[in-house]
C-alpha cells in the first residue's frame, strides 16, 4: 500500500521559505509526477517525502502511519537518483543486492530476487560488471532494479531520464511506464519535461516557486488550465497568448489559443500577420508569425507541409471553442 | 602543445634535462655509492672511490654497532601509528564537513588548518616540561600522539577535498536503501575513497617519518626514530663516510620509494587542495 | 542533504577532532603565554615570581636576537628566491618534450623525502668537508684552496641545503600548474604574434602567479622553523652567525633551561608565524568557494 498524504507541509533553508504550506494526496498506485520548471521546489517536495530532508513544519503520512520524522531507511520508500547513485566499487549484482543485505534478508531469497529483476530489466548477462562498465540506459536499470527489489510503498524518481540521450530517454519512458503498469505501485516522479509528465502520469502536479498551481490528469490540464502559468507550462509549443482589444471581445483580460488550435491559410482569415520562420517537421509545420497586432510572435502548427517562406503574408483563424480565458489575476474564467 | 616537436629539439631538450635532473638527483646517488664501499675506500677521491671494490660491509657494520633496527622500527611505529590514529579521528570530520556541510563548516576547517601555523618551538617548552612530568619523554607514545596533532589537520584536509569529489546522492542512496550511518561509511563511502585515503595515509606517513623538531627535542636513546639516529653521526661519527652513507640510504629508501609513489597527490596534499 | 538526525550525527563525528585540536592549541599556548611572564628556570628550583615583560625584554635586547632575526629572514628569504626561480625554470624544463621525463621527475623530487638530518649531514660531511668532501677535491683539482663552508659561509650553506630540499616541492608545484595551463592560450598568443618571451611573461608567468604565492607562503611556515638542519651542521655557530630565532629558542629553552625567556621567544616566533598565516589562509579560504 503507498498512499502517501502531505498535510501543511512547509520547508525553509534559513530565513527562505523555499515551500509554504501545501497538502497533496497521492493515492495507492497513482503515477504521479511533479512538474515546473527549474527551482520550483519539485526536487525539494520529493526529498521531503524521502526523508532526505526535514520539513519545517506540517505532516506527512505513508500508509496513514506519521513518517515526518522517519528516517529514509525507515520510510519504506526507494529512490532513483537523477545521477543513478550507482556504488561504483560494487558489481551490479552487488548493487541491487545492497538494500536487501541491509534489511538482512536471506541470501537465497536475494539472489532469486536478483534473478527475477534481472531479467525484467535485461540486466541478466551483465550482473558481474562493475556500473562504470555499462551504457547510460544500463545504469539506468540498474537503479531501477535496486529499487525495485525492496518492494518499496513507492517509486521515487528524481529526474531520472535527464542524463540520457533523446532517443533512450523515449525508451526509457516507455519502460517505466510499462514498469508501473506491472507492478500497480505508487510512483512519484519529478521532471522538468512536460512531455515527459503528460506522457506517463495519472496526475500532474504543477509547481510553481513552491506552491502548487494545478493538479489534475494530462488532459485536465492541458483543456482545462487553472492559470496561464500552467496554460503556458503544458503543451508543446506553448499557448499563444493574447492581451488587450482582442482579449476584451471575449470579455477576459488574457486569452490563450494553442498553436494547434490554429487554422492558416495563405488567402483569408481572422487575422494577418507575416512569416517570420517557418519550422518543417515533415509531419507538421510551425509557422512563426509576427505583426499581428495581438502579440509579439504567434506561434502556429499546420499538419503536413505548408508552403509558406520569410515574409509571407499568411491569415490565422482560432478554433472558437479552444480559446481559453483568463482574468486580470491570470486565473482561467468559466 | 599538442604539435610535435622535432627529433632534434628533443634530443637537446632531453639531454639538458638528464643532466639538471641527475645534478640535483646526486647527493643521493653519491651516498648511494659510498654506502657500498669500505670506510678507508670512501674517504678517497671520487675517481678512486669508484674504482675501488664493492661490498656490504657498511651496511652489517651500521646493523651491528647502533642498533639500526631498533630505531627503524621506532620510525615506523611512530609514523605509521600517529598516521593511522589521524585517520581514525579524520575520517568523521572529514565526512561530517564533505557531507553535511553547514554555515560554520568553512570556519572550523580554516580554524584546523591554523593550529597548523603554529610554530612548534613557540610550544615547545610547554609540551617538553608535560611530557617530563608525565614521564613520557623519550618515549614513542609521546612521538605518536604528538605528530598525530601536528598532521591532523592536513589529514582531514586532504579526506575532506577527496570526499567532496564524491556525489552526495550515491550516500543519499544508500540511506534510502536502509543503511546507517555506520553502513554507509563502512560499506559506500570508505570503499569509494580507498585511493583518498591511500594517498593520506601514504604523505602523512612521508611527512611523519622525516618530521626533525619534535623527535629531536623529545627523544634521547630508546625512542629515537631514525632522524635522530642520524643526527647522532653529527660529530666525530661522521667522519665514517661509508657507515654515514649506509645509514642514511637505509633511512630514506622506504621513504623515496613511496614518496615516488605518491607525488601526483603530494601537490594537492601540501597545498591543502590549492593547486590540484 | 541534511536533517535533523544527520546533522547531529555531524556535530558528534566532528567533535572529537576538534576538541584535540582545541586542546592541542590553547593549553600549550596558555602555558607559553604564562611561562613567558614569570621568572622561570629549571636550573633554579624555588619560587617562580610574576615578573611582567622582563622575559620580553631580555629576549629582545640579547644581541643574539637580532643576530637570530636577520638570519631568519635571510634563510626564508634565500631560501625563497632560490627555490620560486630555480622551481619555474625546472618546472619550465620538465615540461618540454623529451625522452624519458617520467625519470627525469622523479630525480628531480627525490630530495624532498629525504630526511632533513639525512640531506644536512651528507652536505656537511660528504660535500662540504674541506678535507675529504667532494667540493674540496673539486677545488684542488682545479688548482685553487678548498673553502670550508660551514665556518667561512654557514648561513649561506644552510641556505644551499635547505634550498635543495625545497627546490623540488616548489618544482612539483609550479610544474602541476604548468601542464595546467590550456595550451590554446598559448597557441592563440602565437598567432597573435607574440614571441616566446612575451608568452612566458604576459601567459605563462601570470598563470603561475597563483601556484607561487602558494609556494612562497607555505615554504614560509615550514622555513620559519628550520631546526635540524642547523642542529646537525653548525649548532648555530660559530658564534651566532647561523643561528635562526627556532634555534635560539631551542637554545634558551632547553641547553640553559631558562623557561621564562624561551617561553617569551616562542611568543614572539608565534606572532611572527601568524602575520603569514593570515596571508595564506586567505588565498586558501579564497578557494574554498571555488
Amino acid at each position: 500500500m503507498g498512499r502517501i498524504t502531505l498535510d501543511k507541509v512547509t520547508k525553509a533553508f534559513g530565513e527562505v521559505e523555499v515551500i509554504p504550506p501545501l497538502d497533496l494526496t497521492i493515492d495507492d498506485g497513482e503515477f504521479v509526477v511533479f512538474v515546473g520548471p527549474s527551482g520550483c521546489g519539485k526536487s525539494t517536495l520529493l526529498r521531503l517525502i524521502a526523508g532526505l530532508e526535514d520539513v519545517s513544519s506540517g505532516e506527512i503520512r505513508i500508509d496513514k502511519q506519521p513518517a515526518t520524522h522517519l528516517p529514509p531507511a525507515k520510510r519504506g520508500l526507494a529512490m532513483v537518483f537523477q545521477s543513478y547513485a550507482l556504488y561504483p566499487h560494487m558489481s551490479v549484482r552487488k548493487n541491487i543486492a545492497f538494500p536487501m543485505k541491509m534489511a538482512g534478508i536471506p541470501e537465497a531469497e536475494q539472489n532469486r530476487k536478483i534473478e527475477d529483476a534481472a531479467r525484467v530489466l535485461n540486466l541478466t548477462d551483465y550482473l558481474d560488471r562493475r556500473p562504470g562498465q555499462l551504457s547510460g540506459g544500463q545504469r539506468q536499470r540498474v537503479a531501477i532494479g535496486r529499487a525495485i527489489v525492496r518492494e518499496p510503498a513507492a517509486f521515487l524518481f528524481d529526474e531520472p531520464l535527464s542524463n540520457l540521450d533523446a532517443a533512450l530517454r523515449v525508451g526509457m519512458r516507455l519502460e517505466i511506464s510499462e514498469l508501473h503498469e506491472r507492478l500497480k505501485t505508487t510512483m512519484i516522479y519529478v521532471t522538468h519535461d512536460q512531455v515527459e509528465a503528460m506522457t506517463m502520469a495519472d496526475k500532474i502536479v504543477v509547481l510553481q516557486k513552491g506552491v502548487i498551481e494545478q493538479v489534475g490528469s494530462p488532459l485536465e490540464l492541458y483543456n482545462a488550465p487553472r492559470n496561464i502559468f500552467v496554460a503556458g507550462f503544458i503543451g508543446s509549443p506553448k499557448m499563444n497568448l493574447i492581451e488587450g482589444a482582442e482579449a476584451a471581445k471575449h470579455d477576459a483580460h488574457t486569452i490563450g489559443i494553442r498553436p494547434e488550435h490554429l487554422a492558416a491559410s495563405k488567402d483569408a482569415g481572422e487575422w494577418k500577420g507575416t512569416v517570420t520562420v517557418s519550422e518543417h517537421l515533415g509531419s507538421d509545420t510551425y509557422l512563426h508569425v509576427t505583426e499581428t497586432g495581438l502579440a509579439d510572435t504567434m506561434t502556429v502548427r499546420v499538419g503536413g507541409e505548408f508552403g509558406v517562406k520569410h515574409g509571407d503574408t499568411v491569415f490565422l483563424t482560432p478554433d472558437a471553442t479552444k480559446i481559453h480565458r483568463f482574468d486580470a489575476q491570470g486565473l482561467r474564467i468559466g | 602543445m599538442a604539435r610535435a616537436v622535432t627529433t632534434q629539439r628533443k634530443a637537446i631538450n632531453t639531454l639538458i634535462a638528464w643532466i639538471v635532473g641527475l645534478l640535483i638527483f646526486f647527493p643521493i646517488l653519491w651516498i648511494f655509492i659510498l654506502s657500498f664501499h669500505s670506510e678507508g675506500d670512501a674517504i678517497k677521491s671520487p675517481l678512486e672511490v669508484i674504482t675501488s671494490t664493492w661490498t656490504f660491509e657498511s651496511y652489517a657494520t651500521v646493523q651491528e654497532r647502533s642498533n639500526y633496527f631498533r630505531h627503524f622500527w621506532n620510525s615506523v611505529v611512530i609514523s605509521v601509528g600517529s598516521t593511522v590514529l589521524g585517520l581514525i579521528i579524520a575520517v568523521p570530520s572529514a565526512w561530517a564537513m564533505a557531507f553535511v556541510p553547514g554555515k560554520r563548516t568553512k570556519d572550523v576547517l580554516m580554524w584546523m588548518l591554523s593550529t597548523k601555523m603554529l610554530p612548534p618551538v613557540g610550544v615547545l617548552l610547554p609540551i617538553y616540561l608535560i611530557c617530563q612530568n608525565l614521564g613520557l619523554l623519550d618515549t614513542r607514545i609521546a612521538l605518536v600522539f604528538i605528530l598525530m596533532m601536528i598532521n591532523l589537520p592536513i589529514i582531514i584536509w586532504m579526506l575532506y577535498t577527496y570526499f567532496r569529489e564524491i556525489p552526495g546522492e550515491i550516500l543519499e542512496a544508500a540511506r534510502m536503501d536502509g543503511a546507517s550511518l555506520r553502513e554507509e561509511v563502512i560499506y559506500v563511502l570508505l570503499p569509494m575513497a580507498v585511493p583518498g585515503i591511500a594517498s593520506t595515509l601514504l604523505l602523512n606517513i612521508i611527512l611523519a617519518w622525516n618530521e626533525a623538531f619534535w623527535t629531536l627535542t623529545l627523544t634521547a636513546a630508546k625512542a629515537a626514530p631514525l632522524t635522530a639516529f642520524i643526527a647522532s653521526y653529527s660529530s666525530p661519527e661522521g667522519l665514517f663516510y661509508a657507515k654515514l652513507s649506509a645509514a642514511s640510504i637505509m633511512a630514506i629508501a622506504p621513504i623515496l620509494i613511496m614518496g615516488w609513489f605518491s607525488q601526483k597527490q603530494l601537490v594537492r596534499g601540501l597545498t591543502f587542495g590549492a593547486v590540484k | 542533504m541534511a536533517t535533523k538526525a544527520s546533522r547531529t550525527a555531524a556535530r558528534a563525528m566532528i567533535s572529537p577532532s576538534v576538541i584535540l585540536l582545541l586542546g592541542w592549541m590553547l593549553i600549550p599556548l596558555g602555558l607559553t603565554i604564562y611561562f613567558s611572564l614569570l621568572r622561570y628556570n629549571l636550573l633554579m628550583p624555588g619560587a617562580r615570581p610574576f615578573v611582567g615583560w622582563e622575559n620580553y625584554e631580555f629576549f629582545i635586547t640579547n644581541p643574539a636576537f637580532t643576530t637570530a632575526l636577520i638570519n631568519t629572514l635571510l634563510l626564508v628569504g634565500g631560501v625563497l628566491l632560490i627555490t620560486v626561480i630555480g622551481g619555474v625554470l625546472l618546472a619550465l624544463l620538465l615540461n618540454l618534450e623529451m625522452w624519458g621525463q617520467g625519470i627525469v621527475r622523479i630525480l628531480v623530487i627525490a630530495p624532498f623525502f629525504v630526511m632533513p638530518t639525512v640531506s644536512a649531514l651528507v652536505w656537511k660531511n660528504m660535500f662540504m668537508n674541506p678535507v675529504n668532501g667532494l667540493f674540496g677535491y673539486l677545488a684542488k683539482g682545479l688548482g685553487l684552496e678548498p673553502f670550508d663552508f660551514l665556518s667561512q659561509a654557514p648561513l649561506a650553506s644552510i641556505i644551499g641545503i635547505v634550498s635543495w630540499q625545497w627546490l623540488p616541492f616548489a618544482t612539483l608545484i609550479l610544474l602541476t600548474a604548468i601542464q595546467s595551463l590550456d595550451s590554446e592560450q598559448l597557441e592563440a598568443a602565437e598567432m597573435d604574434g607574440a614571441g616566446p618571451f612575451s608568452r612566458f611573461f604576459y601567459i605563462t608567468l601570470p598563470h603561475l602567479a597563483r601556484a607561487i604565492t602558494v609556494v612562497v607562503l607555505i615554504q614560509t611556515i615550514f622555513l620559519l622553523s628550520i631546526f635540524a638542519e642547523i642542529f646537525v651542521t653548525t649548532n648555530g655557530g660559530p658564534g651566532n652567525a647561523s643561528t635562526n630565532l627556532t634555534f635560539l629558542i631551542y637554545k634558551e629553552s632547553l641547553l640553559s633551561f631558562d623557561v621564562g625567556a624561551g617561553s617569551a621567544g616562542g611568543v614572539i616566533a608565534i606572532i611572527l608565524a601568524n602575520i603569514v598565516a593570515i596571508f595564506l589562509m586567505r588565498m586558501i579560504g579564497k578557494n574554498l568557494d571555488a
